[in-house]
């Protein structure tokens, strides 16, 4: 008899010929996300993983395998072997201490076979160990199969593994099953949810950030690394680069008109994130545009800034309400740190009415007034870049 | 390259200020109410401290007890004066530029139901006489008004201020919130019940500070425990911390007038430099008897107060400001509030506060470096004067 913990991941069982390397890459991460637990061993079986705990705490492991992208949900189960009597003596005890664990008056049992040979069928393994239950919390429990407090799941393979629990993950693909893609960070809500969400898809995470110091403060820029601190959370580490915008800023300042001035900021963002993308294996852009949430948003705004680049943009937020993404931020932590007053742009430069329906042949225009190659190369020119780590 | 100008915020400790925490916690580190020697030496040096520290308030009718710092003083003299005083339909009366340790103990009293009169200031930023005559003919239980402003530097009429609560009937508390004057000014009232100061503001250490109780005046303490400090503040002292309050008010002391001056030339020199080269500049707080020597605030037309601070800091100066460069919390600033400055003024505006350990040669510097950035802030703001 062992405590295990079952690791189910639901899509990935899905791919056909890849189905090994997505397996693989996925115990990868559970080992690296649970290095600091030496005895821990893994093995894959039954289209999922097995986590052997050999005495290692559950509860830590369990809480720290759940945050790791693929993983579906997670049971602690006791393994035992496939005789029946020692299985009934399992659940049992399993019943026990969900009953010390909390207020429970109903249960079911509820079994599955995997191995075909098995004297008994599901249906069987359920009701027998569902009747010895039953007679041994006589009077204190009852069955009820439709809305039960509790259910014992059976499940009988080469061994019978018994549980009564299950913890969500976050589904998913393995972190770096899917490329790498650059993540333009700002200091706001939604940045970090639409990194957050495309990491979940697999890509690997870089990421860069745009600032205006002196107009904007180091505290802007620590926020920003603590947000990256927090996503490293979900992949391990994060390169971050941080780009000073201001000489940019300035130059469209004096020579475009105030209401492009966003928009032309944006483009600007873009062209030199495309640039350090390419320079780092980077094979897409992430953004966190959210459609018409602000002026550099509107459809017309976005084909003007996307027009700035030849290389996949995502938009994981474009359909997405703000209270969606909300909920989000807070479920990942990223949102208190966002909320944080420190700005990545200064209010000096922000125009009072900026265009909410730019002309990409007029913005081009204004655009061809400035300096682009030479501002573009001195603003790379003062690339700072971190590797930030949880 | 590292110049300090804000020594409001806080002050470099003093060599032999950080000498004397060190030899406390290494050697001293006794229990100044243990019974056997250890305990003795350490109540001796602490004995010795709170001379030095009364000496800068030399009324010979206060005691002194230590605290945690200028927000604890302020914290004990409102709510410990309070706790005696049964009428609670007396209103309280404050002014409208203190401290945010005195301001926010006010608006806790009125959100608690007591009635509170905000004594406005002229535009310069000195309490309005007048107004305050009218609020001390409602019997006002407590009056708490600060010695010398954070923000600008402007000493409030003190002793004035005594006389008028003196000569009107059934007479208030008078508390003053001393922190940013105690050390750099002469402090002669005797007419004050309560005085908070702070070490931290004259090269002490943090985290000490000191509430000067008039002798015979009843406070009530808003902590218990032991028994320390007559009962009105318990807990075993922070003697390192005392000592090191005593060390520097000692020094503090014996160069006060001598820092004055110091401090006088220093703005005067660095308002000069700053008005002759610089254009569009209001000065808040001019060289005068009526401010306090060691804080100077400017504001610059066409600048972000926070931008400035934030170029300036690039090149090793290190100044404050109050209004922050926020779209979304545009926070109103209530000093500058209170001087009438145009919002473009009030969020241009940067605070210089001086220790005597600058030199009029950095001043030089910046100089300089304020010209040279205010004329670029103002390219990208367009101000053009």
């Amino acid at each position: 008899m062992d405590q295990v913990i079952i690791v189910r991941y639901g899509e990935i069982s899905l791919k056909g010929r890849n189905r090994g390397f997505f397996e693989d890459k996925l115990v990868d991460n559970l080992r690296l996300r649970l290095q600091e637990y030496p005895n821990l061993s893994f093995y894959k079986r039954d289209s999922r993983i097995y986590i052997e705990l050999n005495g290692t705490p559950a509860e830590p492991v369990l809480t720290k395998a759940a945050v790791v992208f693929g993983v579906v949900s997670l049971s602690l189960a006791t393994r035992c072997s496939t005789r029946f009597e020692e299985i009934t003596a399992v659940a049992v005890a399993e019943t026990e201490n969900a009953l010390k664990r909390e207020k429970i008056k109903t249960f079911k049992a509820q079994a599955k076979r995997g191995d075909k040979k098995y004297p008994l069928d599901s249906q069987e393994i359920g009701r027998e160990i569902g009747a010895c239950i039953l007679r041994h919390f006589d009077g204190q429990l009852t069955v009820d199969v439709h809305h039960p407090d509790l259910t014992v799941y059976v499940e009988v393979r080469d061994y019978a593994y018994v549980y009564s629990q299950k913890v969500p993950g976050y589904g998913g693909l393995p972190y770096g099953t899917s490329g790498k893609g650059l993540l333009l960070l700002s200091g706001g809500i939604d940045s970090p949810v639409a990194g957050w969400m495309m990491a979940k898809r697999g890509l690997m995470l870089e990421a860069i950030h745009f600032h205006s110091y002196p107009f904007t403060s180091e505290r802007a820029k620590e926020k920003v690394e603590e947000l990256a601190r927090i996503l490293s959370l979900y992949c391990r580490r994060i390169k971050l680069y941080h780009i000073n915008l201001l000489e940019i800023q300035t130059a469209i300042r004096e020579k475009c008109p105030e209401e492009l001035f966003t928009i032309l900021s944006r483009r600007f963002m873009m062209f030199i994130a495309a640039r350090v993308a390419a320079h780092n294996h980077c094979e897409a852009l992430i953004t966190g545009e959210n459609i018409s949430q602000v002026a550099s948003q509107t459809l017309q705004s976005l084909h003007v800034t996307n027009a700035a680049v030849d290389i996949p943009v995502f938009r994981p937020l474009i359909a997405m309400d703000k209270m969606d993404i909300i909920n989000i931020a807070e479920k990942i932590g990223t949102y208190e740190t966002s909320i944080l007053p420190y700005e990545d742009c200064c209010t000096v430069f922000l125009p009072k009415n900026p265009a909410t329906k730019p002309r990409l042949d007029k913005v081009l225009t204004y655009e061809s007034a400035l300096d682009k190659e030479a501002l573009i190369k001195n603003a790379l020119d003062g690339l700072e870049c971190k590797t930030i780590t949880p | 390259m590292e110049i300090y100008l804000d020594n409001s915020a806080t002050t470099q400790p003093l060599a032999e200020v950080i000498a004397s925490v060190n030899h406390m916690m290494a050697e001293n580190y006794g229990n100044p109410s243990a019974l056997h020697r250890r305990g003795l030496e350490a109540e001796h040096a602490v004995k010795k401290a709170r001379s030095q520290v009364s000496a800068l308030f030399n009324t010979g009718n206060h005691d002194l007890i230590f605290t945690s710092g200028g927000t604890e003083s302020n914290n004990l003299a409102i709510f410990g004066s309070l706790a005696t005083a049964r009428d609670t339909s007396r209103p309280l009366v404050t002014s409208s530029i203190e401290h945010p340790s005195v301001l926010n103990i006010f608006k806790h009293l009125e959100k608690i139901g007591r009635k509170v009169i905000y004594i406005r200031t002229d535009p310069q930023g000195f309490v309005d006489l007048e107004d305050l005559k009218k609020a001390l003919d409602e019997h006002p239980a407590l009056v708490s008004i600060m010695t010398v402003n954070n923000e600008i530097g402007s000493i409030q009429p003190i002793a004035e201020i005594a006389r008028l609560i003196e000569t009107s009937d059934n007479k208030p508390v008078f508390h003053t919130d001393a922190v940013q004057a105690f050390g750099k000014i002469p402090l002669q009232s005797t007419a004050v019940d309560l005085m908070s100061v702070s070490a931290h503001k004259f090269h002490g250490p943090k985290g000490i500070g000191g509430l000067f109780v008039k002798k015979g005046f009843r406070l009530a303490p808003i902590m218990f425990g032991g028994g320390q400090e007559t009962n009105l503040r318990p807990g075993t002292e922070n003697t390192p911390a005392i000592v090191g309050m005593g060390t520097a008010a000692a020094w503090a002391e014996s160069h006060l007038s001598e820092n004055m001056d110091k401090l006088n030339q220093l703005k005067a020199y660095l308002i000069n430099g700053v008005t002759n080269e610089i254009p569009g500049v209001r000065i808040n707080s001019p060289v005068s008897p009526r401010f306090a020597p060691h804080i100077l605030s400017i504001s610059f037309k066409g600048i972000r107060g926070e931008v400035l601070l934030h170029s300036l800091e690039q090149d090793g100066i290190y100044v404050a400001t109050r209004s922050a460069c926020s779209s979304k919390k545009k926070s109103r600033n209530h000093v500058l509030d209170a001087l009438q400055l145009t919002p473009d003024e009030a969020e241009g505006t940067i605070r210089i506060s001086f220790s005597s350990f600058n030199r009029q040669e950095e001043l030089d510097y910046v100089i300089e470096k304020m010209k040279h950035h205010v004329a670029s802030i103002r390219r990208i703001t367009g101000w053009r004067g």
